[in-house]
């Protein structure tokens, strides 16, 4: 075990201690929240984690979490454009949920409610002195949205769950579970204005041979420090789709923590980072194979410009009796600056004697006979190196297989280019 | 229309000089072979044409029109009508056949200051040229190149030319990788660009394809020089008889 030697407290530490002192009196919870609450704030006061803790070596969060901007409850947010078209939004806005009719078929709460009532207590707290992002949520969440999708219901219209902040600090969740049999494609969006703190957590529970797409567009302005948590579990014989998209923020964090827990499922996780400016931006995935027959595939595809860091850790864990697991992970990454970094740490931890796993990482560059032959075409520099580095998004994209989600990213990611490219 | 001066060129990387003074001059409306042996200078040269960096000239010129390319970059070269067939096309994952057809075409409209084609107009003339070249649309939708034959790569370079209108194409090795059959459906396609105001400049280490596409003037290119220039009949000879006889001649 790593021991926390105590430091002086950064601004940002004090900052971050401060403002559970300021909110308290207003957070919702019952008295077993509240010790929840006080158990997260004894975990920050011992300080956040720097490189020496192993979760954190790529992304020293005492260092790189500079300030921590104050509350501004009274900052204007309103709901975004849906991602697809036609899809049921759920705003929350300033960690407040807003109001919105629950989807057709499908049932809705706040989780402001279940955190009156205790029941959400269980989900506070952190699994281990590594666990920052649940920690500082843990103390600070305020609402969210809980939507239950019942055995056996098909979603027509797409469910868009979005955490919107007009600056300062915002803290929510979201809880969605999924009954058995159920279809849906739910998108999670995470974006605001001004400069802020935000931490969003989400707990995804997939019941047994339910088909379910969940994406997650994380599109902060440049002065946002982003720590993000998908906790899911997998029932048997399901399919899970995750998609994990960044362009924004100036330090982010998304932690996907996945464990295949019915026998049969399959997981399919595939993301794209976009990174400009002098951004910091780190996905850590830990996925655990508990059952046996459970097929896996990460896939992710970096574009690094300016002076960006990006961090990609990816933890794979096969149980003893996990037997024939199918899991492949690869992370390909564009660099476009001389300035820009990527780092990639691939992990598997395997108990079980009879699967087939594998990881691979590669960095490139733009491939230069690619780029004379657009050239040669009378394709301008500019645009032919856009075309190229689209492609190479594009790719992982296309395997998404539902043409409104791959022509609304595709826009997104357009859009992008036209900014940084 | 196309003035090789005393043109001299090597590899950026190491300095290896490859082209040795060329000198060749092509008219409007010729159809001119460049022949030779393996190692000769006949791919460098169609790169330095077309401005690729990995080569350097070190000496001597290209005048397009009269007027000097060297200064171009490999996109301004292409819109003022130059193009090159490559005789490996790329394969790039990612972009679809048809989009690329697209940029490509409305990039050098752009560039010449003419309006850009609508999709309809686009696909209308996209539809017509892979008819003529027995292509499948439906290849057009798949990414450039990716998973084409030999052949297919070779017919789509023709599609290209086809629908881009250059006034000076150089075809490099158009003949490799082909079947007869495919040969015939590739050097129909370069015989009907034929026209008084463009230039055709073929590439070619042997004779088979000048059966199909008949020169005007063929030229021998030996260790980066034009060694010997003639009719069509030089390449019969060159057939007949290989490339000992000139070489030696020559020195």
């Amino acid at each position: 075990m790593n021991v926390i030697t105590q430091m002086k407290r950064t601004a940002a530490e004090d900052a971050l201690i401060d403002s559970y002192g300021v909110r308290v009196a207003d957070l919702p919870g019952d008295a077993k929240v509240t010790v929840k609450r006080d158990e997260a704030v004894e975990l920050l006061k011992a300080g956040l984690p720097t490189r020496k803790v192993e979760a954190w070596h790529y992304t020293d969060l005492r260092r790189l979490l500079a300030s921590v901007p104050g509350f501004d409850l009274q900052a204007y947010a309103e709901p975004v454009e849906p991602l697809l078209a036609g899809a049921s939004v759920l705003p929350v806005l300033n960690s407040v949920a807003g109001r919105a009719a629950a989807p057709d078929g499908a049932g809705l709460a706040t989780f402001a409610e279940g955190l009156a009532s205790g029941e959400f207590a269980a989900l506070l707290g952190a699994t281990g002195h590594d666990d920052t992002v649940s920690t500082i949520n843990s103390a600070l969440v305020a609402d969210g949205f809980v939507l239950d999708i019942p055995a056996g219901a098909e979603l027509a219209a797409p469910v868009e769950l979005q955490n919107v902040h007009g600056g300062g600090q915002a803290h929510s969740r979201f809880v969605v579970t999924t009954g058995a049999g159920a279809k849906a494609t739910i998108v999670e969006r995470q974006t605001g204005s001004g400069a802020a703190l935000v931490s969003s957590i989400s707990h995804l529970d997939v019941g047994d041979d339910a088909e379910i797409n969940y994406l997650i567009i994380q599109e902060q302005p440049q002065d946002v420090s982003y720590l993000g948590q998908i906790n899911i579990s997998i029932g048997k014989g399901s399919r899970l789709t995750l998609f994990v998209m960044n362009t924004g923020g100036k330090l982010v964090r998304q932690e996907v923590r996945v464990v295949a827990e019915g026998e049969g499922s399959q997981f399919k996780l595939r993301g794209v980072n976009l990174l400009s400016g002098d951004s910091h931006t780190d996905v850590t995935m830990v996925l655990d194979h508990l059952a046996p027959h459970t097929v896996s595939t990460e896939t992710f595809r970096n574009v690094v410009t300016g002076k960006a860091e990006g961090v990609f850790q990816g933890q794979i864990r096969v149980a003893r009796n996990a037997q024939k697991t199918d899991a492949k992970m690869a992370c390909n990454t564009l660099l476009l600056s001389d300035e820009g970094s990527f780092s990639a740490k691939p992990e598997l931890e395997i108990f079980a004697d009879d699967v087939a796993c594998g990881h691979g990482a590669t960095v490139t560059e733009i491939e230069h006979d690619h780029l004379f032959y657009l050239m040669a075409r009378g394709i301008e520099e500019k645009v032919a190196r856009g075309l190229l580095v689209k492609a190479f998004v594009a790719e992982v994209i296309e395997e998404l297989e539902d043409d409104a989600v791959v022509e609304a990213l595709e826009a997104k990611i357009g859009a992008w280019f036209a900014e940084h490219g | 229309m196309l003035e090789i001066k005393n043109l001299h060129a090597r590899i950026a990387e190491d300095g290896t000089e490859i082209l040795r003074g060329v000198n060749l001059t092509v008219k409007a409306g010729e159809m001119a072979a460049i022949m030779g042996p393996n190692g000769s200078g006949k791919s460098t040269l169609s790169y330095v044409l077309a401005g690729r960096e990995d080569y350097e000239v070190t000496e001597g010129d290209i005048l397009y029109n009269g007027e000097s390319i060297l200064e171009m970059d490999p996109a301004e070269r292409a819109a003022a009508g130059l193009f090159l067939a490559f005789q490996y096309p790329m394969e790039i994952p990612g972009v679809a056949t048809m989009e690329f057809l697209k940029v490509a075409v409305n990039s050098q409209r752009r560039a010449r200051g003419e309006p850009e084609l609508k999709i309809p107009e686009m696909l209308k003339r996209v539809r017509q040229a892979a008819d003529e070249l027995d292509m499948d649309m439906a290849m057009l939708k798949r990414p450039l190149n990716v998973g084409f034959s030999g052949g297919e790569k070779k017919r789509a370079e023709i599609l290209q030319m086809k629908l881009l209108e250059p006034k000076l194409c150089v075809l490099d090795e158009t003949d490799s990788g082909l079947d007869i059959d495919a040969l015939k459906i590739v050097a129909d396609g370069v015989n009907a660009l034929r026209s008084p105001d463009r230039a055709i400049v073929v590439i070619t280490h042997y004779q088979r394809l000048l059966d199909y596409i008949v020169p005007d003037t063929v030229h021998v290119l030996y260790k980066g020089q034009v060694v010997k220039s003639g009719q069509k009949e030089l390449a019969q000879e060159l057939e007949k008889n290989g490339y000992a006889g000139i070489i030696n001649e020559a020195a």
